[in-house]
């Protein structure tokens, strides 16, 4: 049956073009329940993106939630088996304020989940697909890619912990170098030169990773080397000119380790794309195996 | 084009003159009349003066790519934007202030008269003390004089309004100076621009 291009609104013709993107790449469409048990995301109300959850007492008394995130639910009913990755895709409304202290909105998120043994070659293929989503919805984009291992690594040299380490993270989140030096100096931590030179690590990763800013921190944190030569083993093969290093990136440590990213598009003012590996929360759920994917927040596209 | 976006009074006149040092002046800002947005095509800037509390909205949402606002605001609303410079003026104190003479009724809730709720509910959630908020817009110092609260929560700059109103200051909760922020994306497209401004506001601070 011929359908008139004219009547697929903007966004179903981003759905459709993703998931015919996803599938050639051996995703598989996963579908599910607009509703969970509240509990679920009492227990992991710091991976969502807002506190916010419309709850409801189900007919059998149960406390139920309409769906504010999908991960959650892919995590929950995924089944790790040893040397095997599952490869998942979805588009979902889910049902949350935009951020912190709007109202509850319906937001339609796209994105991709692999959960199981994941190597360096999966998480390689899920950034390529996120550039290759991007590509496909603008021509000016940009993915910032960090990793919390390092950041992490190097908050350790600095002897950071407790809420000295929380404002630190802070910091570097608003890239507020100012900031930075200011909590080194009131906490008495000599090392802040390390962070300093991690954040002067920005730019096109291509350049970033054979340059001298990130030899010089490697030079003076040397447990940062085989982190930098896990990075570069993930980021070269992708060779992309639209792929930029840029360590304040982060999310929630408690969820998220080692690869983190989000893409912007020239014109829209925040982050259209989100995602990164987020083994301590499969490890927090009970399962087995590590997980990387992304979301796409196809409502700030409208 | 730069979309900045100025705080209006005191503090956008200084920090504008700060920006047209740097090189990116705009003659049409100087010219007397009702104009809202003032636009130098040659040296591809755009200036607009809006409230000091809206500048952070107006960055985080887009409209401008930077601006200049407090650090109360950034603090106070925590918006997702890029804290690139402490610009060293605009100084103050955000502070705990009470009549003076003033002891902590600990037996019961303290009652704090604040525009700041959430910079105030986190210096109390983190001395563990139990409080019942006042939220006001203004005027806040006249609060404990009329009994309504036990203290305020507000900036500070001098301390002249408190004497006069013979409150002192018992506690500082936080330095505040003017911050040049950045929205995320716009910086991912005009770093080259953002970060130059940055560099040549910073000489300039040095230098003072």
């Amino acid at each position: 049956m011929y359908i008139d291009d004219s009547i697929i609104s903007k966004e179903e013709k981003i759905i459709f073009t993703l998931r015919a993107l996803y599938s050639a790449a051996g995703y598989t469409g996963y579908r599910m329940n607009k509703f969970e048990a509240y509990d679920l995301y009492m227990r992991n109300k710091d991976f969502l993106v807002s506190d916010g959850v419309i709850t409801f007492t189900d007919t059998n008394g149960r406390l139920m939630a309409l769906k504010p995130d999908v991960t959650l639910s892919i995590v929950k009913n995924s089944r790790y088996e040893s040397g095997h990755t599952e490869r998942l895709y979805y588009d979902e409304k889910v049902y949350r304020p935009a951020r912190p202290g709007d109202p509850f909105r319906e937001i339609t998120q796209m994105g991709l989940e692999n959960l199981g043994d994941i190597g360096n070659g999966d998480i390689t293929g899920v950034l390529s697909l996120a550039l290759q989503s991007l590509k496909a919805l603008t021509e000016s984009f940009v993915l910032d890619v960090s990793c919390m291992d390092l950041l992490s690594l190097v908050l350790d040299e600095m002897n950071a912990a407790g809420d000295t380490r929380i404002a630190l993270l802070n910091a570097v989140k608003e890239k507020a170098v100012h900031e930075i030096r200011s909590i080194c100096e009131k906490n008495g931590i000599e090392k802040c030169d390390l962070l300093l030179s991690l954040l002067k690590c920005e730019g096109r990763a291509k350049d970033v990773l054979e340059g001298e800013a990130l030899k010089a921190l490697c030079e003076k944190c040397e447990a940062a080397l085989p982190v930098v030569e896990n990075l570069k083993s993930i980021l070269v093969p992708l060779e992309n000119e639209n792929i930029n290093l840029d360590f304040s990136v982060q999310s929630d440590m408690r969820y998220y380790n080692g690869i983190v990213f989000s893409g912007f598009m020239e014109g829209i003012p925040s982050a259209v794309l989100r995602g990164g590996q987020y083994d301590r929360l499969v490890k927090r759920v009970g399962k087995k195996g590590g997980a990387i994917g992304f979301a796409l927040y196809l409502d700030l596209l409208e | 084009m730069l979309n900045v976006a100025l705080p209006k009074g005191r503090l956008g006149e200084k920090v504008l003159a700060m920006f047209e040092k740097a090189g990116w002046e705009c003659p049409e800002i100087h010219e007397p009349g009702r104009k809202l947005i003032f636009e130098n095509a040659e040296n591809q800037v755009r200036y607009f003066w809006v409230k000091p509390s809206d500048v952070a909205i107006y960055v985080e949402r887009g409209a401008a790519d930077i601006g200049v606002c407090g650090k109360d605001i950034l603090l106070e609303y925590a918006p997702d934007v890029y804290e690139l410079l402490d610009l060293k003026t605009g100084i103050c104190r955000m502070a705990v202030a009470a009549p003076k003479g003033f002891t902590d009724p600990k037996d019961r809730a303290l009652r704090v008269a604040t525009k700041f709720g959430s910079i105030t509910s986190r210096h109390y959630a983190s001395t563990g003390r139990e409080i019942d908020m006042i939220h006001l817009n203004g005027s806040i110092e006249l609060a404990p004089i009329l009994k309504l609260s036990d203290v305020i929560v507000d900036i500070v700059e001098t301390g002249t309004t408190l004497r006069e109103n013979d409150l002192e200051v018992i506690e500082n909760i936080v330095p505040i100076s003017a911050r040049l922020i950045a929205n995320k994306a716009s910086y991912k497209f005009k770093s080259g621009v953002i970060d130059a401004i940055r560099r040549s506001i910073e000489e300039q601070i040095t230098e003072a």
